[in-house]
């Protein structure tokens, strides 16, 4: 406890103190809290009818399964690849692997629509690289579903990664090596040593990028094409909504995506201690 | 012989530019004998951990062999050479309780032990692991923290069950890499001892690494001297310590002084007040210091040349009257072997 002692002799005076704690806050509520208290107060400025007259609109219902489908598949990837990618980065030594680990960040640089429009190069079905190939025995990926999981895949694939590689680099590779020389093979120290040990780091970042699949807009725009009714996403139908003064129903879908991603943060902070506690 | 290493050759890439790649081992043949605690003995970076770890098949080599129990091992994976490895820092399964810990190398082998406990054959299996691993905490003194995580023992406590984990899938060498090192010396100390008693009790072959040559003078049937990935020299602690081939051997083993050209043992030599001993040197006491029981010199010869160290016990140095200033002759026992010819300085 001495440590706190001293870090309470070297803090700011009061006043200070207050004024930047004034200013973060301030500075939070006037970009986040408010304008979102905001889509609460219309969603709910007719009491239930908004949400109501949403969940009767076959257009935005539809939307929310396409939504909840897309951002499930997009997580199982992102799950699958990511912790894979992330044993490769720490594990293991090949040529070339600081350029992976920089294109693993690529997504978080690069604007979604980039993305959606570098997919559509690809898989075109009339002048894709691939796209005629898989058109040729009947597969569409632009315009369907495989597309807008891509699309939402790419744009959260560093959210896993970027959790798991700084825990796999902090538990280190003694308990693996232990294992093996105690006569486990592969699968089995990764199933019974290495999975337990990253254990929290893996579901926190599968939360966040479930968060951020069910958000993605701008890739998925491009991607989908937009069609009522078959590839129009929750986002996507928010924006229409809005654009056709049908007010009330975008509010009321927006407040869903909303809610959604508040439940995500609360599973986190909610994960979050107990993890520190297992260390 | 136990385990057959011949011309071992291990070489790490340099890890920028303009550095050149590190020869961690460098031709290395070595015999280790069966049921004993052999001791892989250097400093630091003289590549005695990374001669372990290619043993134990954690590491490869660039070129060279490994014969284990008369088995080629030299590409075996580890999990198919059948060696107990005790790392430094533990390596304990920080989300398995201590029993489980230990029970790890047993389920993972034994067959049946996969199956749920309802199951005859999963029962019956069970229960020998549960057995087994009673046993073996009983052997390492940790029966009462069965139920405990790794992160609720001592340093001491997480060694011995490292130790017990390492030997519950009855590994035919066991193998410890700087098995003290992150301890303190008190329970250093005590595990050194207890590692001995335990030795002689489950007489498994075992190697293990140290930079500290009390450690391997202790406990060790056989020390080998690792220096600058090559072999020094392999002998019993008496051989290494009364006949070392090297300076580097006779330097790492134990302190020593030159004393007219020849390197000894600072307790070695003899002073003499007269001046009547043919062939001894002259010399003055420059400083004197007490260190518990014994009295440590610096003399300075009176013909040009290094400052003599030399080790009295206290109750000698006060029969003789020493103080600083006072005049010595200094001798070695002929008895007491040293290397010839070494360069002063």
């Amino acid at each position: 406890m001495a440590s706190t002692a001293s870090a309470g002799r070297l803090r700011e005076p009061t006043a200070v103190r207050w004024l930047l704690r004034l200013v973060a806050v301030g500075y939070v509520v006037l970009l986040v809290v408010w304008p979102v208290s905001l889509v609460v107060r219309y969603t709910f400025a007719d009491g239930l009818t908004a949400l109501h007259s949403a969940f009767t609109d076959p257009l935005v219902t539809h939307a929310l399964q396409l939504t909840a489908m897309v951002s499930l598949l997009a997580v199982a990837v992102n799950l699958v690849f990511g912790v894979g990618i992330s044993l490769l980065l720490v594990r293991t030594q090949f040529p070339g692997k600081r350029v992976l680990s920089a294109l693993v960040d690529l997504p978080m640089s690069v604007s979604p629509v980039v993305v959606g429009l570098a997919l559509l190069l690809v898989y075109n079905p009339r002048t894709g690289l691939f796209g005629r190939g898989l058109d040729a025995h009947g597969i569409q990926v632009v315009f369907a579903t495989p597309g807008m999981v891509m699309a939402t895949a790419f744009v959260a694939l560093p959210l896993v990664v970027r959790e798991v590689v700084p825990v796999l680099e902090e538990i280190g590779d003694d308990q693996e090596q232990a294992a093996r020389s105690l006569g486990a093979n592969a699968v089995q120290t990764f199933r019974r040593i290495t999975l337990p040990g990253i254990k929290w780091a893996v579901v926190y970042g599968v939360v966040l990028s479930l968060a951020r699949s069910l958000g993605e807009f701008g890739a998925v725009k491009v991607v989908s094409g937009n069609v009522m009714g078959q590839t129009q996403t929750a986002t996507l139908v928010v924006e229409q909504k809005y654009q056709n003064f049908d007010q009330s129903t975008a509010y009321a879908a927006a407040f869903l995506l909303a809610l959604a991603s508040v439940v995500c943060i609360v599973v986190v902070s909610v994960l979050r201690p107990s993890e520190s506690r297992e260390s | 012989m136990s385990i057959e290493i011949n011309g071992i050759r291990k070489t790490f890439p340099s890890t920028g530019s303009g550095q050149p790649a590190f020869v961690a081992l460098d031709d290395v043949s070595l015999s280790i004998p069966s049921g004993q605690l052999t001791a892989l003995l250097g400093p630091s970076g003289g590549g005695k951990s990374t001669l372990l770890r290619i043993i134990a098949g954690l590491e490869t080599a660039d070129e060279g062999t490994v014969l284990i129990e008369g088995n080629e091992a030299t590409h075996l994976p580890p999990q198919k050479r059948n060696v107990g490895f005790v790392f430094q820092h533990y390596a304990a399964f920080k989300h398995m309780s201590v029993a489980r810990n230990v029970a790890f190398g047993l389920e993972i082998r034994r067959r049946g032990a996969q199956r749920p406990p309802w199951t005859p054959g999963g029962r019956a299996a069970r229960e020998r692991i549960d057995g087994r691993v009673e046993e073996l905490l009983e052997l390492v003194h940790l029966s009462q923290f069965a139920h405990r995580l790794p992160s609720q023992l001592s340093g001491g406590q997480r060694q011995r069950m490292a130790l017990a984990r390492a030997l519950a899938v009855e590994p035919s060498v066991l193998l410890l890499d700087e098995p003290f090192g992150a301890l303190d010396a008190k329970v250093r100390k005590e595990l050194r001892e207890w590692l001995r008693r335990l030795h002689d009790e489950v007489s498994v072959t075992t190697v293990f690494v140290t930079h500290d040559q009390e450690e391997a003078l202790e406990v060790a049937d056989e020390i080998v001297v690792i220096n600058e990935g090559r072999v020094e020299q392999v002998g019993t602690p008496d051989e290494l310590y009364d006949a070392p081939t090297s300076d580097f051997v006779m330097g790492f083993l134990g302190p020593v002084t030159s004393l007219d050209g020849r390197l000894v043992r600072p307790h070695d030599i003899d002073i003499d007040l007269s001046g009547a001993v043919p062939g001894s040197v002259a010399g003055e006491v420059v400083r004197q210091l007490r260190v518990g029981f014994e009295v440590r010199l610096t003399v300075r010869p009176a013909a040009p040349g290094d400052d003599v160290t030399v080790v009295l016990t206290r109750a000698h140095a006060r029969e003789l009257g020493l103080e600083p200033g006072s005049r010595v002759w200094l001798t070695t026992n002929p008895a007491v072997r040293a290397l010839e010819g070494v360069a002063a300085g």
